[in-house]
């Protein structure tokens, strides 16, 4: 698990490093995403061996923005007299980009002729 | 028997990050567990219940955020190598992110188009205007990407923080009835979706439901940070 942790960082930081360096737009573990994914994609023993603490790390990502949402909560002044409008356009908005997206997807997974359409069924009601 | 220096204890853990490190885990679990027991119910959604439980404490106990975050930000730092592992689902669904290809790059623009012109548009409509419309432009983008982009364009970066947070939980709590509502079955469509939409709070939610539908959400999000990042400057001063 040290292991792995270890692995993750150092792409994180070489991420932030190149990200800075080059004063790239892409955040820095964005770009060490990417290239986590380079390696196991060259080495699947790097990925046996940070597959699990990957996973466990991921299963709990709500977690990791328990602290920004607190900074919401007690700082919702900064939303200010707007407060109701800005709610309002969030939740249209986001209403909005997911029936787009979705839709965009689907119609040009049909066009391609793309069968992987059918994965398997909601596994939750 | 001397009584307990309850002041003195109080002073000691109101300093230390132990106590507000541990509330954070505590209040997630209760979330958590909520949310199993409503078989993961949208709107019962573990990052809302465990900031308004933290909030209402910190409320309670006139504890400042800023003395909060010193526990909280071991937590909040463990998003950097969180977002890093997402490489790992990647890898495990590349069979099945190779022919989806095309469908991805075309809901990524058109998901990421739409996220940033209908906040812009309906916001004018509501009236909200300047630095305000502004900080609107990158909020479905993950946080500090957003910041950037919000400071880049002229807005409030603060105002954007809170509204890219609002947008993910928003994003997670309607995306399941949402997509109900439609039918839409593809797993891959759906992930990807509120990866674009609703950046990693909407993909920790994907992952509550399906590992497919997760890692297209980690890859939707990584896209959406590069795109919004391109596209918003120019999408502003369209519409300005």
């Amino acid at each position: 698990m040290i292991q792995a942790v270890a692995i993750l960082l150092i792409c994180q930081l070489i991420g932030e490093t190149l990200a800075r360096g080059l004063a790239l737009s892409i955040p820095g573990p964005v770009l060490g995403m990417a290239l986590l994914l380079a390696g196991c994609l060259l080495s699947s023993r790097l990925a046996d061996a940070v597959m699990p603490t990957a996973q466990g790390l991921l299963s709990h990502l709500s977690l990791l923005f328990v602290p920004a949402g607190v900074g919401v909560i007690s700082h919702l002044d900064v939303l200010g007299g707007s407060g109701p409008a800005l709610l309002a356009v969030l939740v249209a908005s986001t209403a909005l980009a997911l029936v787009v997206g979705v839709l965009v997807f689907v119609a040009v997974a049909r066009l391609t002729g793309d069968g992987g359409a059918q994965t398997p069924g909601e596994s939750r009601p | 028997m001397t009584p307990l220096p309850l002041p003195e204890i109080w002073s000691y853990l109101s300093r230390e990050p132990l106590l507000w490190l541990t509330a954070t885990l505590v209040a997630y679990l209760v979330g958590d567990a909520l949310s199993r027991r409503t078989k993961r119910h949208p709107v019962v959604n573990p990052v809302l219940i465990a900031m308004m439980l933290l909030g209402g404490l910190l409320w309670m106990t006139g504890t400042p955020y800023a003395t909060y975050f010193e526990g909280a930000q071991f937590v909040h730092f463990m998003l950097g190598p969180a977002t890093v592992a997402l490489a790992l689902p990647l890898y495990a669904n590349r069979a099945q992110i190779r022919p989806a290809l095309l469908p991805m790059l075309a809901a990524l623009l058109a998901g990421s188009v739409t996220a940033i012109v209908s906040a812009l548009w309906i916001a004018r409509l509501l009236g909200i205007e300047g630095p305000v419309w502004l900080s609107l432009a990158p909020k479905s983008t993950t946080a500090p990407v957003a910041i950037g982009i919000s400071e880049q364009l002229g807005g409030l970066p603060t105002l954007t923080a809170a509204l890219v947070i609002l947008t993910g939980i928003i994003g997670a709590v309607i995306v399941t009835p949402l997509m109900r509502l439609m039918r839409i079955r593809d797993w891959r469509a759906r992930g990807f979706a509120v990866g674009v939409a609703a950046h990693g709070i909407g993909t920790a939610r994907a992952f509550q439901v399906n590992d497919t539908a997760g890692a297209f959400a980690g890859i939707g999000m990584g896209l959406n940070a590069m795109l919004t990042a391109v596209l918003a400057p120019y999408v502003v001063s369209l519409l300005l």
